[in-house]
């Protein structure tokens, strides 16, 4: 039990988290065509909106609230000092953790009935959307069967994670753990360990920058100040696009 | 002043007979590929029509396009602020249905199926999901068939016509259409470009080409809401989106595009264009009634010695200079003011130009008396009792172009955001040309009257030639002025020259020639 808890807990996160950033960042480098959203709205729109929005949103939030309990747990225990707060934080979260899971069974309801959806499906869409299904059923199980868990989750979850990083992992409290937190906790290692190698890769290309860009843009294959000086037969740096 | 150079396009409309060799020629080369059976990178539609997608040109439904706000222009249905919020789930994104189905046969089974009472036919099968399917819609089914009630009527542009001009154009005897090729448009205002939240797509400084960078687009789909023309498109299996390369590979190898080379009825031109690139947002931000001269305006005169200043300045070469003086383009647009743009409405510049077509004819029905003529035919000769006479002589000069059987204002909806007066005056410069030739070629027109039609319309017997020339006669260099593309420079888009210096013809470039020992 000890050995399968070490790997759950200890191995397999390091493995999760180097192939995730090495297999990302080659990916990108690499197949720059094939880190796309993939986006199936062109072959049908309106099913995908009712599952989409509700899967991203909800995403959106009730990742971010991991990661600021993870990142300032300090400030979490603070806001859940006062049962109403804490009571606010945990509906939200579980409002949105349901509104992943209706997104998330649309979505894959959409994508194994749809003819032309099917046609752009491949085995890794349907075995990723599997895996965050248990991920998301996982999730609203915990949040309504063992509460109060961001207080928990504050508490003990991110020293063990931080531990990880800090290269010392201290795994009592997540030995300790019941099967369910344990399996959630696992399924996050696992997603992270999947992402290079199926769609998700999108999180990453998110167009944030599009915030501070000039609408226009024009590219230059030549240099063209220098292109009509006689005094640069060739190009002192290498091109861009080289 | 920032002068950069334009390959820009003329269609000459009353040359186009709606064969589609231009869309087969694009098709062959860069869409016979899975996912883009459905783009048509060129396409010929019929006007009035709904065209491909159908109804593209209504911006209500499509949200393509600049609008003009308080602080000037801003996308209608892209851009910051709609563009990140529709992310996940774009609203005003056309979906297959609005182009059509790609489809073909299962023609196999003409072949393999076993012997019996019926005859084997063909199925249509999807091309997307392989399984038979009912054929809808084509990218082409609304040719020729104006006047129904499923296309020619639901033309957008047929929002400004009162229902009584709409009635009068679907008369069967005063029935009419005329073909619209369309391609990218490669404009200088290109709301693709601004709208792309991955900076994807750019246009080049070079020769204004507007492209999408395949590796850097993440499928967020925005430029195929933001082009109004629906020349973006995008590929449902790479999931990326793609559009008009304007033949890039042909351009730099001197060649015309395909769709411009393989045109049958030679009503395509292509040239350069010199252009000022500070004017673009100012131009761009015109009101209605100025847009349309000021974006004729931004192009600027290849002889002005300003203009090849600044053109120098910005790395422009002399040959793109000097095809920019003898440019086609230049002269159907700025010369001799006989062209316009598609929808400058939507304000992104486009810069593929028409000649507004002067089809159908201009002519009238006239009241004849015939017995004379009938009395001297044979007995068993079929006598036809008309006593009228289909008219196409120009007794009246510029009656007949008012009366056209294409309302004005339709064709203004088109090319000159309604300004009907500029239409107009493209015609009857169209016009002054045949009837000077008419006095040339056959004769019955006198000096007086002929001098009178070229001097109204601000021509000249010998600028009249010369458009006779490049509409009727030009040969295939004088139509297609394809600028040097420097392709002694070339190679240092792909490599680093300094690599191989001093190396050629050694075997050295690839470090693999080592000195014994």
């Amino acid at each position: 039990m000890n050995t399968l808890n070490t790997f759950m807990f200890v191995a397999f996160p390091y493995v999760a988290m180097i192939t995730f950033v090495i297999g990302t960042a080659i990916r990108y480098r690499q197949t720059g065509f094939k880190v796309s959203s993939l986006s199936s709205q062109f072959l049908e729109g309106k099913k995908l909106f009712w599952g989409v929005m509700p899967f991203h949103i909800g995403l959106l939030i009730v990742l971010g609230g991991h990661l600021l309990a993870f990142l300032v747990p300090a400030a979490i225990l603070a806001w859940n000092g006062q049962p109403v707060r804490l009571i606010i934080l945990e509906v939200t979260a579980v409002t949105f953790g349901m509104s992943i899971l209706v997104g998330l069974v649309g979505l894959l309801h959409r994508r194994l009935t749809n003819e032309r959806i099917k046609a752009v499906t491949t085995r890794m869409d349907i075995a990723i959307e599997l895996l965050l299904l248990a991920q998301v059923v996982l999730g609203c199980w915990v949040a309504l069967g063992f509460r109060w868990g961001s207080s928990w989750f504050a508490a003990d979850l991110s020293p063990y994670l931080w531990s990880l990083f800090k290269l010392s992992p201290e795994t009592a409290a997540v030995f300790a753990l019941p099967v369910v937190i344990k399996l959630h906790i696992f399924g996050a290692f696992l997603i992270l360990f999947m992402v290079p190698f199926t769609r998700l890769v999108h999180i990453f290309v998110a167009p944030l920058h599009y915030i501070s860009r000039p609408y226009q843009q024009v590219m230059w294959n030549w240099n063209k100040d220098r292109i009509r000086d006689p005094k640069t037969p060739w190009s002192p740096t290498r091109p861009k696009n080289n | 002043m920032d002068i950069r150079s334009q390959v820009s396009m003329v269609f000459h409309l009353d040359k186009c007979i709606g064969c589609h060799t231009c869309s087969i020629a694009c098709k062959n080369i860069w869409t016979d590929r899975k996912g883009a059976e459905y783009m048509w990178w060129n396409n010929v539609e019929t006007k009035p029509g709904t065209g491909y997608p159908t109804k593209w040109e209504d911006q209500e439904i499509y949200k393509g396009g600049w609008e003009k706000d308080a602080n000037g222009i801003d996308l209608k249905g892209a851009g910051k602020k709609k563009g990140l919020r529709n992310i996940f789930h774009n609203p005003h994104m056309p979906e297959i249905g609005d182009y059509y189905e790609p489809f073909t046969y299962r023609y196999l089974d003409l072949i393999e199926s076993p012997a019996g009472d019926d005859q084997p036919t063909a199925r249509p099968i999807s091309m997307i999901t392989g399984k038979p399917m009912d054929i809808r819609m084509g990218p082409n089914w609304d040719d020729d068939w104006s006047g129904t009630p499923d296309y020619a009527r639901k033309d957008p542009n047929m929002k400004d016509l009162s229902e009584a001009e709409q009635e009068a154009m679907f008369q069967l005897e005063r029935m009419c259409f005329f073909y619209l090729p369309r391609i990218c448009n490669h404009c200088l205002n290109p709301a693709c470009v601004a709208s792309c939240p991955s900076g994807a797509l750019y246009k080049r400084g070079e020769d204004g080409v507007v492209l999408i960078n395949q590796s850097v687009c993440r499928a967020w789909r925005m430029c195929v809401t933001a082009c109004p023309y629906k020349k973006s498109y995008y590929n449902w299996h790479t999931g990326k989106s793609e559009k008009c390369i304007l033949c890039y590979p042909r351009i730099e190898a001197g060649y015309a595009p395909a769709c411009m080379h393989s045109c049958v009825g030679r009503i395509r031109y292509l040239g350069v264009l010199l252009y000022d690139a500070d004017k673009i947002h100012q131009v761009a931000s015109s009101d209605d009634a100025s847009l349309v001269n000021n974006h004729m305006d931004i192009i600027q005169d290849p002889f002005d010695e300003k203009v090849i200043a600044s053109a120098k300045a910005n790395g422009i070469a002399d040959s793109t200079i000097h095809a920019a003086q003898y440019s086609p383009t230049y002269k159907f647009i700025k010369t001799w003011g006989l062209a316009l743009p598609l929808h400058p409405e939507f304000r992104t510049l486009p810069m593929l130009f028409y000649v507004p077509p002067m089809l159908p004819v201009m002519a009238s029905v006239k009241d004849v008396d015939n017995t004379a003529q009938s009395e001297k035919m044979h007995d068993i000769a079929k006598y036809w009792p008309d006593n009228w006479l289909y008219d196409t002589s120009t007794e009246e000069l510029w009656g007949t172009i008012e009366q056209a059987r294409m309302p004005m204002k339709y064709l203004a909806s088109l090319f000159s955001n309604g300004d009907e007066a500029m239409v107009i005056d493209r015609l009857k410069k169209l016009m002054a040309v045949r009837i000077h030739r008419r006095r040339v070629t056959v004769g019955d027109i006198t000096d007086a009257k002929a001098d009178k039609t070229l001097a109204d319309v601000g021509l000249t017997a010998e600028l009249a030639d010369d458009i006779y020339y490049l509409t009727s006669l030009a040969k295939f260099d004088d139509r297609f002025v394809v600028p040097a593309a420097h392709r002694e420079q070339a190679i240092e888009m792909l490599e680093f020259t300094g690599d191989v210096k001093g190396n050629t013809g050694f075997g050295f470039k690839d470090g693999s020639a080592e000195r014994g020992s």
